[in-house]
């Protein structure tokens, strides 16, 4: 295990010379709105408020994206043969991501990435991205990341973890990808590990004990049946007062459904990939008319037994949510996944 | 990488109108390609996205046979914005198919079993795709006996009605046609709703029969227990199922029905595979 020390003022200097061989994306502020961006050459990520609204997913599965393109000229050769557009796909690095979405990323890699198909758009982005995450010193009161299999220093998904210590970071470097974009930033003083890694572990037990006891169990979802959970009595009170605005799928880190729609301006189509999302009842409306979730209990119960059943019988790797908090501060009307997983967790079916 | 989202160029090679209120067209189309065609190789009651640059995507099941080379048909009810555009598209037009998707009829176990065949309304078109497989002088030796139970509201909205009629002078084949109902006076085959003429015409279920249900809602919650009352187990009734879909290969999230998803783990199952869902379809 290497442990690299970064002095803060020699930070955005590597920021600067790592741009040379990688597109930068870190959290800023803009417009009252926090989100992960690909930065200007001027711009550095804003390492002191990296707790964005919306997760970074974007920067691998853009809320909209142009996926296939075609000429309506009849004149041109191949009109209305439908391509891929040029993307460019040269390394691209992500700087601040908080463990809980890195790992919200390998949960979303499960569905782009499958056997049997292979979404390129996602899998280009991902190969080329590097992931340089910044443990989280000062968990918030919503962040319940340590019981969905995260934490504030938890690595998986990770290139390199950043640990702010004060005055310096102590970057410990995971995998290949990550040795090379230090190595491209010049940052190369080898920190003592012993010691380097005795004081992250310090700073990771503060961390994790300021979050207080885990509350929020997930242990017994496996155990119960798609059809108790379905059919449990609690779901028309606990959607009684969402209104299906569709926020907490979209400042989600691992929601992933979208739409395609086209477009198509004077002689040109195009056809785009857009988030979309599962409180929409058009999200599942047929032709017919007929829709199969078109009571917004219906839709509710659906966003929850995605996370939190489907999930984890589909892939056995735990829950589709990584405790980020997000969608629990932003609900307009304040439902809490955290108690929703814990009615579905310890739910007894009447017999 | 295969980009499982581009579409094979096709031609409009023919369009025929397939009902007498022309809501519906069968469309034949040809891979500009060869190549592609051998790609899109595909098992009857899989399904394809027609797919209209500028315009969208529709998830259609394959009328057409694998046994038929050359072209690929599919029978489109006008219904939304790509279907009504489709419908009014000439021989020749330029356009894209994206499969096959889906799984299949489960021809493997299928073969060496009687199979009866319950359709309503437009939904017949991958049956049609089937029953023109295991007649196939190729494949008509791996099944056992072949009845079709197949009903629309009158006789002109009967889809690909010189076939009905030519298997129905075939012996290899009982057909049971059927008609909600119809002031033709001439009208030779039977009147009644799909339930009731599979309860007085289709064979009784013996370990080796299987049934395989496609059709609206309405006819197939009816035709289950009619089914039952001939003794077919839920493992030997077949059900094709249909939701809203974009992407057609698992991802976008929400044709599932559980966690089961209609495009990609569909959209055929059997009735025991559905009682284990929350079926919502």
């Amino acid at each position: 295990m290497k442990v690299i020390q970064i002095d803060k003022k020699d930070w955005d200097r590597g920021i600067d010379q790592s741009r040379k061989a990688y597109h930068i994306f870190g959290p800023v502020t803009d417009d009252n709105q926090s989100v992960f961006k690909l930065l200007a050459d001027d711009q550095y990520p804003d390492m002191e408020r990296p707790d964005t609204i919306m997760s970074p997913k974007s920067v691998l599965f853009p809320q909209s994206e142009k996926i296939l393109g075609a000429s309506l000229d009849p004149a041109v050769e191949n009109h209305h043969i439908m391509e891929r557009p040029e993307t460019d796909y040269s390394p691209r690095a992500v700087i601040g991501i908080r463990p809980y979405d890195a790992k919200a990323l390998t949960l979303v890699n499960l569905n782009f990435d499958t056997p049997e198909y292979q979404d390129p758009y996602w899998c280009d982005a991902y190969a080329a991205t590097t992931f340089v995450g910044l443990a989280v010193n000062h968990p918030s009161h919503a962040d319940f990341s340590l019981a969905m299999g995260s934490g504030p220093f938890a690595e998986e998904g990770l290139d390199a973890l950043l640990v702010d210590t004060g005055d310096f970071y102590l970057a410990k470097i995971l995998t290949p990808k990550g040795e090379a974009y230090f190595a491209q930033a010049g940052f190369d003083k080898i920190a003592d590990t012993d010691k380097s890694l005795e004081k992250i572990e310090e700073l990771k037990a503060a961390a994790e004990a300021s979050m207080g006891p885990v509350k929020v169990f997930t242990d017994k979802l496996a155990e119960k049946t798609i059809l108790d959970l379905h059919s449990a009595p609690f779901w028309d009170d606990l959607a009684f007062t969402c209104i299906n605005c569709g926020t907490c799928t979209f400042v989600c880190p691992t929601c992933w459904c979208f739409d395609i729609q086209d477009e198509a301006k004077g002689k040109s189509a195009a056809r785009f990939r857009n988030w979309d999302t599962c409180m929409s009842p058009l999200f599942t409306m047929h032709g017919s008319g007929h829709n199969p979730r078109g009571e917004k209990t219906q839709r509710v119960r659906q966003r929850f037994m995605h996370k939190l059943k489907y999930f984890v019988d589909k892939y056995e790797q735990g829950t589709m949510c990584v405790g980020c908090g997000r969608c629990v501060e932003k609900c307009p009307v304040n439902i809490d996944i955290r108690l929703i997983c814990n009615k579905m967790n310890s739910y007894q079916p009447q017999k | 990488m295969d980009n499982p989202y581009r579409p094979y160029p096709v031609r409009i090679d023919d369009i025929e109108v397939a009902t007498v209120d022309k809501s519906l067209k069968t469309f034949k189309f040809v891979f500009l390609n060869k190549d592609d065609e051998e790609k899109f190789s595909h098992r009857a009651g899989q399904f394809a996205e027609l797919s209209i640059p500028g315009k969208g995507e529709i998830p259609i099941g394959i009328a057409s046979s694998p046994t038929e080379k050359g072209y690929v048909k599919f029978t489109v009810f006008k219904t939304g914005v790509v279907t009504s555009y489709l419908h009014n598209m000439k021989v020749g037009d330029i356009m894209g198919i994206r499969g096959p998707l889906g799984n299949s009829y489960p021809w493997d176990k299928l073969e060496g079993k009687n199979i009866v065949i319950i359709g309503g309304g437009f939904a017949f078109t991958t049956l049609r795709a089937s029953i023109i497989y295991m007649l196939d002088p190729v494949n008509r030796s791996k099944f056992g006996n072949i009845d079709v139970v197949y009903g629309a509201r009158s006789p002109g909205m009967l889809l690909y009605r010189d076939e009905l009629f030519e298997w129905e002078r075939r012996d290899d084949i009982n057909m049971h046609i059927t008609v909600d109902g119809t002031d033709d006076p001439d009208w030779g085959y039977n009147v009644g709703f799909v339930p009731t003429i599979v309860e007085q015409k289709a064979p009784r279920a013996t370990p080796d029969t299987y049934a395989i249900v496609c059709g609206p809602p309405i006819m197939i919650k009816f035709t289950q227990p009619a089914l039952e009352k001939l003794g077919y187990g839920d493992e030997q009734i077949i059900m094709s199922l249909e939701n809203r879909m974009k992407c057609g290969i698992g991802m976008c999230g929400r044709c599932n029905i559980g966690k089961e998803l209609v495009c990609k783990d569909g959209p055929v199952f059997t009735l025991r595979e559905l009682n284990l869902t929350p079926r919502e379809y």
